[in-house]
């Protein structure tokens, strides 16, 4: 057959069938939540795939030109070139509003699945011995994929990014001594300068992807060297993977998502009108749009901007703005937690193991709380980015809100977090299968008890505190044993909880 | 699902693919609207990944594998073997070639990291210099974004108008925004900002002081300006004064006057900085 033939002919010349046959049949846990790294992973080929068809129209200058394409009402009027050729793009290339508009839909995507994918991780406990490096590059493609989208939404030079790029040049400004140079070095000179619209596209189609593909690619190579994790289950240990193999039924399935998460992308790029820069308008001098909304995943920026009392305070005779403190060091600390996260819980539980088994949300309440308040907290941000247009819907005054919200976004993480608290421990100590299982008394007890009763499965293992290793080792014979894996046993197992 | 009825889903769902694939072709020929380019396209891929997910869920060999998983971590000696080599002949390295590889090595750094001087383009003054002054000139005609020099008779009260230095019609830093207050409002202004105005005529820089969003609505009845991008709001009648959300300092006001033609000019630079803080002694 032919396959076979040509299978033969090229293994004889680079000797692969070995590794590529222990990888078809490398083991996938089944639960649909490690999907959506997948989901994120395939916006980024499509933002790729349609961002090469958009750089091959879009012209990245802030020079002026008299637009004269088909939409009429800014025929005839001097414009920038990046904002004329996405004019272009939108209205006279054929299928370019399509494309344009998926690209945008696909980076809503991909960002909104990396951040779905890391609350998986969390709550789970993924990011625990050996994957600590693993959970890093996750956090810094989070952090390149914000930049990216801000980059990308910048670049057709309309009215609302301007604005945007304003806040930006704010942002830079008001970092201490060296905030003037930052923002001058960044964009070129005074903002607004000329040079803004040509850099901010070498970031956008060069830098940060590359970033973003060299992560990605150093991601999955970690992952496949230290396999993935598993929800706990009969015959589900620290020494052994369990669920489908990659070939066929996985990869089927998976090139099946590949095809979804593009279908979502151009079908909301065809139906679904987002980022209308033609009713924005052109970037102009003193000029901006009302209302002026980012994209979401800077809009919990945006809600902090506008919930900061206002507070220059003078340090060593020299003004601190006061965006410094919610655009700058808000999220460098939120970053640095997220980076710090494993390091911070292990100093918490002294857990040093390594762990191959996950753990459900419900066994550490702590972790639980933790995630469910920040979750509030930024979830209230992103709701406070809206407050004018909330205000013209139900006619509160904007600075009643502002002042509601002010208090609100101290206050409601600490009671969302001590609710989660509470839930999480009954649904332990009660091993309810979910929240609407719980009872009264479940709930009465996990209010009541203050200190952790021995006996618990996770806490066990905890103070067991055992050299794991050795144990490890012991149970999958001859250490040192390198790549080449025994093939997956098929069982009978229940599923996964 | 009999293995029947999921080929037939299967083969259902594919050719459904093709058809709508086949449609797409029809609509980009003919120039259809881009919903029904992207419904097609889309519709497109979705059926090939349902026959996928479904063929994979039905017809492709299922069950639960165990795969053995072994330890990534290596034996100590395995690790200190790698630790030694890599270590071969450091142990002879002299001080000197060491200390002099660091200089060196903090040497190159420095001679890459000093040409981003160079992201500032040619054409434009450092920082310092820049955002510090605007170009108003004492004696510089006021002119609309339209091009047109403004007369002290044709600001009319109520609307705001937004102004640039003559001939600077892109200078972002000297946006300005020009009001004619009612005379039962003249009265009512502080000292400074009365002393700055010129016959019931006040103008402001229009980037607000919060993060340098242009100022954008002015609300006769309230005497106020409000900023689109957080709400700040500014009392026109004491010098612009924040009276509501983020912004701590006023907008800087600009001195006018009016010249022998009869036009409005500045009679020198905005009183105050212009636009978002920044690190400068307060
Ligand atoms: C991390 C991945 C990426 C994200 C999150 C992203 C996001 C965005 C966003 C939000 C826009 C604004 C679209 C609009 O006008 O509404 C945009 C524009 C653009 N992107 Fe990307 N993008 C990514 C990768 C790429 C890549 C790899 C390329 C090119 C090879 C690219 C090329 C472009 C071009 C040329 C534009 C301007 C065209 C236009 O705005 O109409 N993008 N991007
Ligand atoms: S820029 Fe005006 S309130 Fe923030």
């Amino acid at each position: 057959m032919i396959t076979r033939w040509a299978v033969k002919r090229t293994d004889d010349r680079l000797g692969f069938s070995r590794t590529a046959r222990s990888g078809l049949n490398k083991v996938f846990p089944d639960h649909w939540s490690f999907m959506i790294g997948e989901i994120a992973l395939y916006s980024f080929l499509y933002l790729v795939l349609s961002g090469v068809f958009l750089s091959l129209f879009f012209d990245a200058s802030t020079a002026r030109t008299v637009y004269e394409g088909s939409y009429d009402a800014v025929r005839g009027s001097e414009v920038s070139a990046a904002f004329a050729s996405t004019l272009e793009l939108s209205y006279d290339v054929r299928m370019g509003l399509v494309v344009r508009q998926s690209h945008h839909w696909a980076a809503l995507l991909f960002v909104g699945a990396i951040l779905v994918h890391l609350c998986r991780i969390f709550f789970t406990g993924a990011f625990r011995r050996p994957r600590g490096i693993n959970w890093a590059v996750g956090v810094t493609l989070l952090l390149l994929a914000i930049v990216n989208g801000f980059a990308g939404y910048s670049l057709p030079d309309d009215l609302l990014s301007g604005t945007g790029l304003r806040v930006a040049n704010a942002v830079l400004l008001s970092i201490p001594v060296v905030g003037g140079w930052l923002s001058f070095l960044v964009f070129g000179g005074e903002f607004p300068a000329e040079a803004m619209i040509p850099r901010l596209y070498v970031v956008h189609i060069l830098i940060v992807p590359a970033l973003i593909a060299a992560l990605i690619t150093a991601h999955m190579v970690i992952l496949i060297r230290q396999k993935h994790t598993h929800f706990p289950g009969p015959g589900r240990t620290d020494t052994n993977v369990v669920g489908s193999r990659l070939w066929p039924s996985y990869a089927v399935r998976s090139v099946g998502l590949l095809f979804f998460v593009v279908a979502a992308a151009l079908t909301l790029g065809g139906l679904v009108q987002i980022n209308p820069i033609w009713y924005w308008g052109p970037f102009e001098p003193g000029s901006a749009t009302a209302p002026a909304q980012p994209d979401w995943y800077v809009g919990w920026l945006d809600g902090a901007l506008r919930l900061m009392p206002p507070w220059e305070p003078v340090a060593f005779g020299y003004r601190l703005s006061s965006v410094f403190l919610p655009a700058v060091v808000l999220p460098g600390l939120t970053f640095l937690v997220l980076y710090l996260w494993p390091v911070l819980e292990r100093l918490v539980t002294g857990d040093r193991r390594a762990h191959q088994v996950l753990q459900r949300p419900r066994e550490r309440p702590g972790r639980v709380a933790v995630g469910v308040a920040a979750l509030t907290f930024y979830g209230l941000l992103l709701t406070a980015f809206s407050l004018d247009i909330v205000s013209q819907y139900t006619g509160i005054a904007v600075f009643a809100l502002v002042y509601f919200f002010r208090v609100t976004v101290l206050v409601l993480p600490l009671l969302t977090g001590a609710i989660a608290f509470v839930l999480a421990r009954a649904l332990r100590d009660s091993d309810a299968e979910g929240l609407l299982a719980l009872t009264g008394s479940d709930l009465r007890r996990s209010l009541r008890r203050h200190r952790e009763v021995p006996g618990e499965p996770s806490d066990a293992e905890d103070t067991e505190r055992r050299p794991a290793t050795e144990t490890e080792h012991a149970a999958t014979g001859p250490v040192g044993r390198d790549e080449e894996e025994s093939e997956p046993v098929r069982v009978e197992a229940g599923p996964v909880p | 699902m009999t293995r029947r009825s999921a080929e037939a889903w299967v083969a259902a769902a594919f050719l459904g693919a093709t058809a709508t694939a086949v449609g797409f072709i029809a609509a980009y020929v003919v120039d259809a609207s881009p919903q029904a380019l992207g419904g097609l396209l889309g519709a497109t891929c979705a059926l090939l990944a349902l026959g996928l997910v479904i063929w994979s869920h039905t017809l492709l060999p299922h069950g639960t594998y165990v795969e053995e998983r072994s330890p990534v971590q290596p034996p100590e000696e395995t690790q200190d073997a790698l630790v030694d080599t890599m270590a071969r002949g450091s142990g002879g390295t002299p001080a000197l070639v060491r200390r002099t590889l660091v200089l060196a090595g903090l040497g190159l750094g420095a001679a890459l990291v000093v040409p981003l001087r160079s992201l500032l383009l040619p054409s434009s003054e450092p920082p310092g210099e820049a955002l510090r002054h605007s170009p108003w000139q004492p004696g510089a005609r006021l002119m609309t974004r339209a091009g047109d020099l403004v007369r002290s008779e044709e600001v009319v009260p109520g609307t705001e108008l937004t102004v640039f230095p003559e001939g600077e019609l892109r200078a972002d830093d000297a946006t300005a925004v020009v009001i004619r207050l009612p005379d039962e409002d003249v009265r009512l202004l502080d000292e400074a900002t009365a002393a700055l105005a010129v016959g019931g005529i006040v103008a402001f820089s229009k980037l607000c002081t919060h993060a340098g969003c242009p100022v954008g609505l002015y609300e006769q009845t309230t005497r106020q300006l409000f900023c689109p991008c957080h709400q700040s709001v500014f009392d026109v009648l004491r010098g612009a004064e924040p009276t509501a959300g983020p912004a701590v300092r006023p907008l800087p006001q600009l001195p006018l006057g009016v010249d022998d033609a009869g036009y409005l000019v500045a009679r020198g630079e905005f009183r105050g900085q212009v636009g978002p803080s920044f690190w400068r002694p307060a």
